[in-house]
């Protein structure tokens, strides 16, 4: 009897993971297979003429600036925040301060927040200040989702540095401020695979830039203009009803999913060799 | 305090055993065993004997393989990728390497004590009666009386009786080794192992679970790895002395300790080397 | 030379403190921001009205939650009633069973996969799933179904969060020490005993959190799920008829917002919904873990 339920078990364990490994790499056979044909050289470098949602003619790249520009100030914006905040957590404060334990948990509540609600604030926000759906909007509103990531990360790491270290600085006279910067260099590579992990979050997410960036077929040469982004070139121009529009969609997933490949693993790589690099 | 005799749960049938009247060899028998892991040879041809109804201990520095050894009593290196094992190894007359040989009937018949005591994540009385359910026993009396039994075996009942419902971690690490042992008794076995089963405790536990182990050597055959060898010296009625992944020597104590035929064993026993 | 090195000192301090309380209060503004939005319509009705009618016609000024809300539970429900079973039984062959090779690239993989947009996943969805279900399944169970639905929701999501709860898992799983296993086995049970009472119970404070973690990121996706399910306002009368959870009700609609009184203020509402409930689910479970570590000690 306790034999059988063994049986039953293990069958069901290992078909639960072969299912679950197909499916996923199913997903990844879909997406190439229907947007490799499609993926061609005019398809990255030009934009969609006619109109984004009719024009059978151009390709998506005003989608892929798009959404470099977004996420390129995005992660500027939210590096300035979040490696102070990580720093002043854990190298300012005393480690069982009751505002760095507070501030880490309302970091957690964030991390957690869905990117609509993002999406929906950073509207609000915008309508408040005047602002049109923009540049600026998207930026800011991808700044707030990525944030949280990446606080959330590098504090994994800065949490790892050993106590002797920060005191043997202090003690040679060294300001706050002076040992900080020590310790910036050290943590470097987990800086790097916060970024890698905010870029994998921030330009792949729809929500966020749906309400705030617009949409356009142009690439925008200044903050206030609505811009096109990957996910958005996905999600507008799936449903339309010319065929070459519908591959335009297809051809922006394959890229979308090509970009995220490449940063999971240089953000894997990254994160070996810090470990490598252990005092 | 009443006494009354532990319920057995030897109701339940065991497979295969073989009857200890037909068996000639003493209940723990090594023959040519070699364990490789990745290659490197770790235990180099050991041929042993260990007596049933005493206690015998087996010494070494640190790095000789005693462990690893004792380990290859309960068959714990199954789950180990790297290891290989060859020869065959006796317990009641049954090669317990053999090809079809059923591993949990073997391990009941051993209790493991370890050096840091493991509680499992579950209450004090959930914990001593987790190997006598797993074995098929049922009712909430007659587990109780396991229990109780058993926890009085090791000195624990009056400490815990009150609060046999809260978990096992909160007990001090004294307490949890003694308890470990109680839940290794529980499932009845007839050999007790123990690896380095005081090195985590203090002088006063340690000293009551070597009293435990004495005080029980007339109704089990125990192999304990020490790491002191004070601890062999006061304990021991044999030894067998460990070096490099060899059995060098093997004796009664006072054998071993006052007249020892080998000349590493003398070395180590003057404290030459550790 | 001493003064401007002490002067750069303070200057950063203020900095860090000011990033640090910006941070914080962002949690509170964006609450507070919602919250205030949503104030006009919550003073026009009831807030039962707006969670329990489902009367939906901004237009006449009708603005009933409940099949929105219903919506996002039943999707949710089903998305979590699939992927945790799987992922389970997946995590536990991964740690227990499987040789460390695959363990390895299974990780590997489990990795890669998780960093995948919705977007994607809402892409694969209309291609393979709704057809699928419109085509295959749904014809042994009602007459009609376009695809688009809340089984196909559940089943998307589901295949979201299955890499996110494994992942999670299996460092759960693989913290459970080696000596408490060895204990178990050295009493004479089999592996899938030593699994079923001692590893699971010792990770139970972690499958509740990779749970919870999970129900969160449900909840409020909205990509995937707004590409599958359908947006159709009329409540589902079973898994295989169109649904509009919540998220997907404000990312439809925003664009009318702006043209109708009250709108915009009923959409901030369905935004601040979200953030409450799922703030709320968050902290609840804190405690609960809270509590689970104090009663039991794992």
């Amino acid at each position: 009897m306790k034999k059988l339920e063994e049986k039953i078990f293990k069958f069901l364990m290992i078909g639960s993971t072969v299912l679950i490994l197909s499916v996923l790499l199913y997903i990844l056979y879909v997406i190439m297979k229907k947007g490799l044909p499609s993926l061609s050289w005019d398809m990255i470098s030009k934009i969609p003429s006619g109109g984004f949602y009719l024009g059978k003619e151009g390709g998506i790249l005003n989608a892929i600036m798009g959404s470099l520009y977004l996420i390129s100030f995005s992660v500027i914006i939210s590096l300035m925040i979040s490696v102070p905040v990580v720093m002043y957590l854990n190298f300012t404060l005393r480690r069982k301060s009751r505002l760095a334990a507070f501030a880490r948990l309302t970091f957690d509540v964030l991390f957690g927040i869905p990117s609509i609600v993002y999406g929906a604030f950073g509207f609000t926000l915008m309508i408040y200040f005047g602002l049109q759906a923009s540049l600026l909007g998207g930026i800011i509103a991808i700044s707030l989702l990525i944030i949280p990531v990446m606080i959330r990360s590098i504090d994994e790491v800065a949490i790892l540095i050993p106590n002797d270290l920060v005191e043997a600085t202090k003690s040679l006279g060294a300001t706050n401020y002076e040992t900080i910067k020590v310790i910036t260099r050290q943590l470097l590579p987990g800086i790097s695979t916060a970024v890698l992990l905010s870029i994998g979050r921030g330009i792949g997410d729809a929500a966020t830039v749906l309400f705030t960036a617009g949409y356009t077929d142009s690439i925008p040469t200044s903050l206030t203009q609505p811009t096109a982004s990957l996910p958005l070139a996905i999600f507008f121009q799936l449903s339309s009803p010319v065929e070459e529009v519908q591959n335009r969609a297809y051809a922006a997933a394959l890229v979308l999913t090509i970009i995220i490949l490449t940063l999971s693993f240089a953000a894997r790589y990254f994160s070996r060799r810090l470990s490598k690099n252990k005092i | 305090m009443e006494l009354m005799t532990a319920p057995s749960i030897a109701e339940q049938p065991t497979p295969k055993a073989k009857s200890s009247s037909g068996c000639l060899r003493p209940h723990i028998e090594v023959e040519n065993l070699n364990l490789y892991i990745q290659n490197n040879h770790i235990l180099k041809n050991i041929n042993l004997a260990i007596p049933d109804k005493s206690i015998t201990c087996i010494i070494g520095p640190s790095g000789c393989g005693k462990t690893t050894l004792l380990r290859t009593f309960n068959r714990l290196h199954d789950d180990s990728v790297d290891v290989k094992i060859t020869g065959r190894l006796f317990v009641d007359c049954e090669d317990i390497y053999a090809k079809d040989a059923e591993v949990t009937h073997i391990r009941k018949k051993m209790g493991l004590l370890a050096q840091r005591p493991c509680s499992l994540p579950m209450s004090i009385i959930d914990n001593v009666v987790y190997g006598p359910r797993i074995h098929g026993v049922r009712g909430k009396r007659k587990l109780y009386a396991i229990a109780r039994h058993q926890l009085n075996a090791v000195g624990l009942w009056e400490e815990v009786k009150d609060r046999l419902k809260s978990p096992a971690s909160k007990l001090s690490i004294g307490q949890q080794q003694r308890l470990c042992l109680a839940r290794g008794l529980a499932v009845e076995p007839e050999i007790i192992l123990g690896d380095e089963a005081t090195s985590a405790l203090d002088p006063i536990s340690s000293k009551t679970i070597e009293e435990l182990f004495v005080s029980i050597k007339d109704k089990y055959t125990i192999v304990l790895v020490t790491h002191t060898l004070r601890q062999a010296k006061r304990i021991a009625d044999y030894v067998a002395f460990m070096y490099m992944g060899e059995l060098i020597e093997f004796g009664t104590a006072d054998q071993v300790f006052n007249h020892p035929k080998h000349k590493l064993t003398k070395e180590y026993i003057s404290g030459g080397f550790s | 030379m001493l003064k401007g090195r002490l002067l750069k000192d303070r200057i950063a301090r203020h900095y860090m403190l000011l990033a640090t309380i910006l941070s914080i209060f962002i949690l509170f503004l964006i609450g507070g921001g919602l919250l205030i939005k949503s104030l006009p319509i919550m003073e026009e009705k009831s807030l039962w009205t707006l969670l329990t009618t489902s009367n939906w016609r901004p237009f006449k000024g009708d603005f009933g939650f409940a099949s929105y809300i219903l919506s996002t539970l039943y999707v949710t429900a089903i998305a979590i009633a699939i992927a945790l079973p799987l992922s389970l039984l997946t995590s536990i062959y991964i740690i227990e069973y499987a040789s460390p090779r695959i363990l390895r690239a299974f990780t590997a993989v489990v990795d890669l996969l998780s960093g995948i947009p919705p977007v994607i996943y809402g892409v694969w969805g209309t291609l393979t799933i709704v057809p699928f279900i419109s085509e295959k399944l749904a014809p042994h169970f009602v007459e009609f179904s376009t695809g688009y639905s809340v089984l196909a929701g559940g089943i998307v999501l589901a295949i979201m969060i299955i890499p996110l709860i494994i992942s999670i898992l299996i460092e759960v799983f693989s913290a459970v020490p080696k000596e408490m296993r060895e204990a178990s086995l050295s009493l004479g049970a089999t592996k899938w005993q030593t699994v079923k009472k001692v590893v699971i119970r010792k990770s139970i404070p972690g499958i509740v959190a990779a749970t919870v973690l999970a129900i969160s990121r449900a909840f409020g996706e909205t990509i995937a799920v707004l590409m599958v399910c359908g947006n159709f306002t009329d409540l589902p009368k079973s898994i295989f008829d169109a649904c509009y959870p919540i998220p997907a009700l404000i990312a439809n609609n925003y664009g009318e917002m702006m043209s109708v009184p009250r709108y915009e203020s009923a959409l901030m509402f369905a935004a601040f919904l979200l953030f409450f409930i799922i703030v709320l689910f968050n902290v609840i479970s804190r405690l609960v873990l809270i509590q689970i570590d104090k009663r039991y000690q794992l």
